[in-house]
């Protein structure tokens, strides 16, 4: 299908596009990379009145340290991620995420930013900057705040994000020297949604884990935490019994809806089966 | 009938397989469209229109992209490069007669985009074994022939390009 007929202006400044978002409101969309909004207009899915392309705005891109975290510039694309010395070395969970988006044509334009906008509970990025505790960089014409990954992600493509704000980065704490990064995801094809997905960090420290946070992907309307499975994982030893009691903890937690293929109880399986993997692979000498 | 009040017109300036253009477009025109309609480049194909099936892939300054997914207004002052350039690369041309060599098609609506992908697999991943050639080309749908004589071809210009056939003076050889 074809597009409906809209209006397209490339932005100059930031400053440009606040100024555009107060006039124009929910008649506008926001382009970044496109690869989500493309679609949905073509699909005539969404029918706005005016496109802000936001790609010719440098200062929202880049990978950086800077004042102790990892800042990944909104328009950073997919690929560039998955290919960053930086990201690979500070934040390795995404390094392990990237190559599940899916195919490179669309790595190539996929932004960071638009994904984190956007807030697919599908997606792997809103899971990693989840499971990371990483923080939301939004500015409007008022100036710039911050939120946490924690508060961020509200419900269905819902986000703190108001409308006359545009998100400009997000900051990643660095991995430190004990600390585990593992990502995983269960799709019936390379590339295509996940099933189920996890992200997860911990400390690891004598085969005990600490700071354990584990945040999953197509299992509900957003990036979910499992708080009970986490606090019985962190709680001693990893025996045979604490992962029954922790499997069990998570079975409770979850209630994720079926889709097309997968019933509620298989999505739960997938997850536990997901969780078990994750303990693993934090707690082997190898990663 | 549309008016420009109804369906917004801008103005792009584009490389398209080495020629610079400037043309008006509709601002909700999509890049495949532009080279299909405006450019009368007919080799990049649209099979769904929303990103899945890979037909459409073109490259932008060198990287592959999905053509349905960009819109011409973003193509400007960028460069395009189409299945029918005509200049094509040694591995253009290689990919090409492996894809007739190892019967890759039937129909033919998917070979533009999965040379375009696959070309950038072997300029990027020299070492790819068959694994990695079936995950890299698992972006693009064939209805027709199953895939095996497609990996098989890919393939086969890897093993070419591994036995010395692109490095330059090689190229009369062959």
């Amino acid at each position: 299908m074809k597009s409906p007929a809209f209006d397209y202006i490339r932005a100059t400044s930031p400053q440009h596009v606040f100024e555009l978002l107060a006039r124009h409101g929910d008649a506008m969309r926001v382009l970044a990379g496109g690869q989500t909004l493309l679609a949905t207009l073509n699909m005539r899915l969404s029918s706005p009145e005016l496109v802000v392309d936001i790609g010719a705005l440098d200062s929202l891109r880049g990978i950086a340290v800077q004042g102790g975290s990892l800042r990944i510039g909104a328009l950073t694309r997919h690929v560039e991620i998955e290919e960053s010395p930086l990201v690979a070395q500070h934040a390795p969970l995404l390094a392990m995420a990237a190559p599940h988006i899916a195919h490179r044509a669309i790595r190539n334009l996929g932004t960071i930013g638009g994904t984190l906008a956007y807030a697919d509970p599908a997606a792997e990025w809103p899971a990693c900057v989840l499971a990371l505790g990483g923080t939301l960089v939004l500015q409007s014409s008022g100036g710039e705040r911050r939120v946490a990954a924690d508060d961020y992600f509200l419900g269905l493509y819902s986000t703190a994000r108001q409308d006359d704000e545009l998100l400009a980065a997000v900051e990643l704490p660095l991995i430190v020297a004990d600390e585990r990064h593992h990502f995983d995801e269960l799709a019936r094809r390379h590339g295509d949604y996940a099933v189920a997905g996890l992200a997860a960090r911990a400390r690891v420290a004598g085969g005990v884990l600490s700071g354990l946070r584990l945040a999953f992907l197509s299992l509900g309307d957003r990036p979910l935490r499992a708080p009970a499975a986490e606090a019985v994982l962190m709680a001693g030893p990893l025996t045979d019994a604490r992962l029954a009691e922790a499997d069990a903890a998570l079975r409770a937690e979850l209630d994720p809806f079926a889709d097309l293929t997968h019933s509620a109880a298989a999505k739960k399986q997938l997850a536990a089966t997901l969780m078990r993997r994750a303990v693993k692979a934090l707690t082997s000498e190898t990663t | 009938m549309s008016t420009p009040i109804d369906n917004p017109i801008t103005r792009i300036r584009v490389e398209v397989n080495g020629s610079t253009l400037t043309r008006d477009v509709e601002c909700r025109k999509h890049l495949v469209d532009f080279l299909r309609e405006d450019c009368g480049l007919k080799g990049s194909h649209l099979g769904c229109e929303h990103g899945v099936c890979g037909a459409c892939t073109v490259r932008m300054d060198g990287q592959i992209v999905r053509g349905c997914l960009v819109l011409a207004a973003q193509a400007d002052g960028h460069r395009i490069e189409t299945v029918e350039t005509p200049t094509p690369s040694p591995r253009l041309k290689a990919l090409q007669d492996a894809f007739i060599e190892h019967n890759a098609l039937q129909c033919g609506y998917c070979t533009p985009g999965m040379l375009m992908a696959a070309l950038d697999l072997v300029e990027r991943r020299p070492e790819a074994n068959r694994e990695q050639v079936r995950e890299w080309m698992s972006g693009n749908y064939c209805r027709c022939t199953g895939y095996q004589a497609i990996v098989d071809a890919v393939c086969s210009v890897l093993d070419q390009q591994r036995a010395g056939r692109f490095v330059a003076g090689a190229a009369e050889a062959a």
